[in-house]
């Protein structure tokens, strides 16, 4: 029975963190989809929510709901300006030299936190006063529920704005032919800035449960987080929506049940591991059909 | 007949490669006006500079007087200028109605999409037994159906359609020729250029023949269809 309900508790630990992988992978995943791009700086994005929502809390005394809509403006802008700045010249240009540009963005803004906040880690205030409940044997925190619940409604918002909408339906247009979705009358940039503002966005809500969960703010905090959920993205099937879900879930699971029955030294090489063996099985991921790039 | 859309001393170049050279044309309301000529002649170069997908050197393109050299491509479609591509370029993995209902994209909410959907299914019976499946399932004649209906969607003036005939078995080609037919007779002024010169001449109502980059012949579709350098050039005969 103990072993039973430690097992749970595993796995619920495991899909709190792997909601928060889940939502930073859908804006790795949305911005792939729409320009081809890895943006390797979201990550840092989400360091970025994290000051601004910090910031609003004990700057300006604001209550977390209203810190986390602040870090979400905050950081929707960030992507879109980081995109007209960096990527955009960059449209034609090779695919390498887009990615070094997104490699450069992500050093930039890590060092100018540096710079400005400096390397000690910020305590983040623990401001969510949800009740934890008990499930049977089982307590779930007040923070993990949120996590969950807030994940799961972000998701579920996603998928209705990208199949319901109109400018969702454009937005599945333009990641499939920005040719023909020009020729519709789609503006190719607006849909561009639109994915960027929707993927940064959900980067700062997952920043905001982050540092609800683990509460320390410091510059480099976005990269191990980054590029764990960019494995889940590319797990889930690059470019698909749902594969990044899926892919979150996927590696919170995996690196909370190696931690508590192998070995928590291991969990990251787990992690990556599983990035070698998607690369070489199925390197189109879960969801990912096997199509041949078009000459 | 007014004129519809007039090009004048169009110039464009990819990189080096001049690859239209001063060409002219004009396609007058009501018309079917095609351009024929051999693989990479510049036929498709010639509408992708009409629509703003590539950008002219020179030249003036005019749709009713109002220069559309100016204006960014994804605007063109709301001046009642419809681009049915080279090749299709149908959402593939969109469904049949979704790629419809892309096609109404710029007309946000302005028209009854799903009235407009019913149309174009009355004319395409075989899109509406389909319309839930991913366009990229339908066979090439079904593609080339959806990617008209989609550009009947916008509720253009002037269609321009490149290739329509592309990969598709003669029967097919038949059927196709016939739909864009009929939608001139229902008031539809067509730009169409083909390889097919054959087909294209049979229904056009004036041609242009493009031979690398120039404008080498123009007149009457019919009296082309005699000519003996076409004829020799263009009809295998």
């Amino acid at each position: 029975m103990d072993q039973v309900i430690m097992f749970l508790k595993q796995v619920i630990n495991g899909v709190q963190v792997g909601s928060i992988y889940a939502l930073v992978a859908l804006g790795y995943t949305m911005v792939y989809g729409i320009v081809k791009l890895l943006n390797f700086a979201h990550g840092d994005f989400i360091m970025v929510g994290a000051y601004i929502s910090l910031f609003a809390m004990t700057g300006a005394g604001m209550p977390i709901w209203l810190a986390a809509i602040i870090a979400v403006a905050g950081c929707a802008l960030l992507g879109v300006l980081t995109e007209k700045i960096a990527y955009k010249p960059l449209r034609n240009s090779p695919k390498l030299s887009v990615l070094i540009t997104a490699i450069a963005v992500s050093l930039l803004l890590e060092n100018l936190f540096l710079l400005l906040f400096s390397s000690s880690p910020k305590p983040y205030p623990n401001a969510i006063n949800f009740p934890s409940i008990d499930v049977g044997p089982i307590q779930v925190s007040g923070v993990t529920l949120m996590t969950i619940l807030l994940s799961a409604v972000s998701m579920i918002a996603l998928q209705l704005f990208v199949k319901k909408t109109r400018m969702g339906r454009a937005m599945r247009a333009v990641s499939e032919d920005a040719q023909a979705a020009t020729l519709m009358g789609v503006s190719v940039n607006k849909t561009i800035s639109l994915t960027f503002a929707i993927g940064s966005g959900l980067s700062a809500i997952a920043a905001v449960m982050y540092c609800s969960a683990y509460p320390m703010v410091e510059p480099y905090m976005g990269s191990m987080l980054g590029l764990k959920a960019f494995i889940a993205a590319v797990l889930g099937g690059i470019g698909i929506i749902p594969g990044a879900m899926l892919g979150g879930f996927v590696i919170g699971l995996i690196e909370s049940l190696t931690k508590a029955y192998i070995s928590s030294q291991l969990a990251d090489a787990m992690v990556f591991g599983i990035l070698i063996v998607v690369l070489l099985v199925k390197p189109a991921g879960i969801f990912g059909k096997n199509v041949g790039e078009k000459v | 007949m007014g004129k519809m859309l007039e090009v004048q001393n169009l110039n464009v170049h990819y990189g080096s490669i001049h690859a239209i050279k001063d060409i002219s044309l004009e396609v007058n309301e009501g018309e079917i006006v095609s351009l024929i000529g051999a693989n990479g002649a510049g036929k498709t170069t010639t509408l992708h500079t009409i629509t703003g997908i590539k950008k002219a050197t020179s030249g003036s393109i005019k749709l009713y007087d109002q220069d559309l050299t100016a204006i960014e491509p994804h605007k063109i479609i709301t001046l009642g200028m419809a681009h049915v591509p080279e090749g299709r370029h149908i959402f593939a993995e969109m469904t049949v109605e979704e790629n419809l209902e892309m096609g109404a994209f710029w007309l946000k909410g302005k028209t009854n999409v799903s009235q407009e959907i019913e149309k174009v299914y009355e004319r395409f019976p075989r899109l509406k037994e389909r319309y839930r499946q991913p366009a990229g399932t339908l066979s090439g004649g079904e593609q080339q159906m959806l990617a008209i209906g989609r550009a009947i969607m916008s509720k253009p003036k002037i269609m321009l359609m490149d290739e329509p005939s592309m990969g598709l078995s003669p029967l097919l080609v038949r059927e196709i020729f016939n739909i864009i037919q009929e939608l001139n007779r229902s008031g539809m002024t067509i730009l169409l250029v083909e390889q097919n010169a054959k087909m294209a001449l049979s229904i056009a109502h004036r041609a242009y023949v493009l031979e690398t980059g120039e404008i080498v012949m123009k007149g009457k579709a019919e009296d082309m269809l005699q000519d003996d350098n076409v004829r020799k050039a263009y009809l295998g005969a």
